[in-house]
């Protein structure tokens, strides 16, 4: 029973993890571009639905979609504004200016007087309910974030595969110039998918409120994605929830088997022997580059 | 605008390449001299933190500006020299040997990070070093035996022989020997063959390899030597602020220093000082504008990080090259008025360079 308790909040956390690391994937697929921001990003979107709710007044449902709304016209923002100019530059410089958008984005929370400084417990309706199920006890949030972000995994599926966008996505991520060529808008796709990744990002945010409430610096869990994103193979959708999951369930039984310590450094523990074992992760193409 | 006619091969790779640089680099060393009689202990303790940031500047600038591999996780050499010189010294041990057993032992952990990296590129080396940086902040924290965990070590000040060095004057002239000494190493490695061989590993791996260029010596080399400078900057910082914990050696640290060399100018000695200066400078600044700001946004906790993003971006999307490409385009400007012309300094717009590989 303890097991199966652990693997289940593991699977949670892990969710949240691979959440995350799809923002990650999907940037960097459509722009190689590795985003930084991608916790801060999360971050805003638990304040924005934050604001929604105690604000504003909306339900629940309302303040949701008005978060992800918000943060996806911020993503293709962000896009148009600081990341297209530098687009071509080494990637470093690149990974810097996303490090700078997250300082910035950071700052800006905690400036808000009276808001920014202090955590607050986002009012879902679900909160603190649990089910039993036998000798099992199920936290609803854990139960939500499971649900949510298969459904999210369904929708992303679907695009993907039949919607017309999804497909010009997919071939713009595999070669920008002959898309380009075939007639496919690429600067203004990049704008979405940024648009899209910051949409993931809030929903994230909004799954991970009620477990650790919503204040400035929860976006620093968005480092721990980055494992999930290299276990399952930077360039792969699939890859990132995967990854997610196995740092997750990796993160919460270490916490509970091995000694005090191990709970925060499994996922780089882990992360460190896939990069030794298998650089290109579960799910990463093998490429080499051909002189 | 000064016209260099060189006559012998060895003018090529002199260190100063005119008189008008000996005389303003020499200007700089009197300055530096005299600087605990010119300006008061605050601004001198301000001054013995940049040669310290400098030196770890240093190091990052030759793995990351030269050599082309980033490091995310640069804190963990700086808490690893910073530890070794705290043991050590509390053990009784010289300054000077406790220095090189910092800077030895950083150089060995730094080799033991780059064996996997020599397989990886790009960001996958990033996030290696991030995940090394973390669990080496854990190891500082869970080893309580040694490192004293969560609630700090005090360090011993600084003693050669009997002689206490304490934290000012004195203190403030091991950093400069230690500064100008690691600048000139590092200058003359550049100029050497293995300087050259990080600068076309740089550039292109590929074409560095069929030069005949031992790719694994050579990263290993470069993170080995960036380290020990890490580790050294480390046991200065150690003596200087005598208490360390677990938390100054974290990952805002490692951004702190990566922050440092792009914003100090990737690519050029100069930076690392440049950006040390930028890095000490700026909470001080912001601290003196919170005066004259409207008390909402002065005192509001989340200014800082605020100035250093937008400081950050600014510098990426207008002047990649840092502070130091600004002054050189400063300085070509004055030294060619009025012929200067604005696509003097434009890159090459290159391809983007694809990780993908196709």
């Amino acid at each position: 029973m303890q097991v199966l308790q652990l693997l289940l909040s593991g699977i949670a956390q892990g969710c949240i993890y691979g959440l995350i690391a799809l923002g990650f994937v999907l940037i960097y697929k459509a722009t190689e571009t590795v985003s930084f921001a991608q916790g801060e990003l999360m971050m805003l979107g638990a304040f924005s639905a934050l604001a929604g709710m105690t604000f504003f007044g909306f339900p629940f449902w309302l303040a949701a979609l008005f978060a992800v709304l918000v943060m996806a016209l911020l993503g293709v923002l962000l896009e148009l504004v600081v990341i297209r100019p530098v687009l071509g530059q080494p990637q470093f410089a690149i990974v810097m200016l996303t490090i700078g958008i997250g300082y910035v984005m950071r700052g800006l929370i905690t400036m808000v007087p009276g808001i920014g400084t202090e955590t607050h417990t986002l009012p879902v309706p679900y909160k603190d309910e649990v089910w039993k199920l036998g000798a099992l006890v199920l936290n609803v949030e854990q139960v939500v974030i499971v649900v949510a972000t298969a459904i999210l995994c369904g929708l992303l599926f679907v695009l993907f595969r039949y919607s017309k966008l999804g497909i010009a996505m997919q071939a713009s991520s595999q070669n920008q110039l002959a898309a380009y060529y075939m007639g496919i808008p690429v600067k203004r796709l990049n704008s979405l998918v940024w648009g899209l990744a910051a949409a993931v990002a809030a929903i994230a945010g909004m799954l991970l409120a009620p477990i650790t409430f919503v204040h400035a610096n929860m976006g620093f869990i968005g480092l721990k994605a980055f494992p999930a994103a290299v276990v399952g193979g930077f360039g792969s959708l699939p890859g990132a929830i995967v990854g997610g999951l196995v740092i997750g369930v990796v993160e919460s039984l270490a916490g509970f088997y091995l000694p005090d310590g191990f709970k925060d450094t499994a996922p780089y523990i882990v992360v460190l022997i896939m990069l030794m074992v298998k650089p290109n992760g579960l799910f990463g193409e093998k490429l080499r580059k051909k002189v | 605008m000064r016209f260099i006619f060189k006559t012998t091969y060895a003018q090529d790779i002199e260190l100063a390449k005119h008189g008008g640089q000996r005389f303003w680099y020499g200007l700089l060393c009197v300055l530096l001299l005299l600087a605990p009689w010119l300006i008061d202990e605050y601004w001198l303790a301000q001054l013995t933190f940049v040669l310290i940031y400098g030196i770890v500047g240093l190091g990052l600038m030759l793995l990351a500006g030269f050599t082309g591999q980033f490091s995310i996780g640069h804190a963990a050499f700086l808490g690893t020299g910073a530890y070794t010189q705290a043991v050590l010294s509390n053990m009784g041990l010289p300054f000077p040997i406790a220095m090189v057993g910092a800077a030895a032992l950083s150089a060995a952990v730094g080799v033991v990070v780059a064996l996997p990296a020599l397989r990886l590129k790009g960001i996958y080396l990033g996030i290696a070093t991030l995940s090394f940086g973390f669990i080496v902040e854990e190891v500082f924290a869970r080893w309580e035996k040694v490192t004293g965990g969560n609630a700090g070590l005090h360090v011993k000040p600084a003693q050669v022989f009997g002689w206490e060095l304490g934290s000012g004057n004195g203190f403030y002239f091991v950093c400069l020997v230690v500064a100008v000494l690691c600048t000139l190493a590092i200058l003359n490695l550049l100029r050497s063959p293995t300087g050259r061989a990080f600068v076309a590993i740089r550039d292109s791996e590929i074409s560095a390899q069929s030069m005949g260029i031992h790719l694994a010596r050579y990263k290993t080399m470069s993170f080995a030597i960036s380290a020990a400078l890490a580790g050294l900057g480390g046991a200065l910082y150690a003596h200087k602020l005598s208490f360390i914990s677990p938390d100054q050696f974290n990952i805002l640290q490692s951004i702190d220093l990566l922050l440092l060399v792009v914003i100090g100018g990737l690519g050029s000695v100069h930076g690392a000082f440049l950006g040390a200066i930028f890095l000490i400078s700026m909470p001080q600044l912001i601290s003196l504008s919170k005066d004259w700001l409207p008390p909402v946004i002065g005192q509001a906790p989340g200014l800082q990080g605020l100035v250093y993003g937008l400081v950050l971006i600014a510098f990426v999307l207008f002047e990649p090259l840092g502070i130091y490409g600004r002054w050189l385009k400063v300085r070509t400007w004055l030294q060619l008025f009025p012929f200067y012309r604005r696509g003097l300094f434009k890159r090459q717009k290159s391809f983007t360079k694809s990780d993908r590989l196709r």
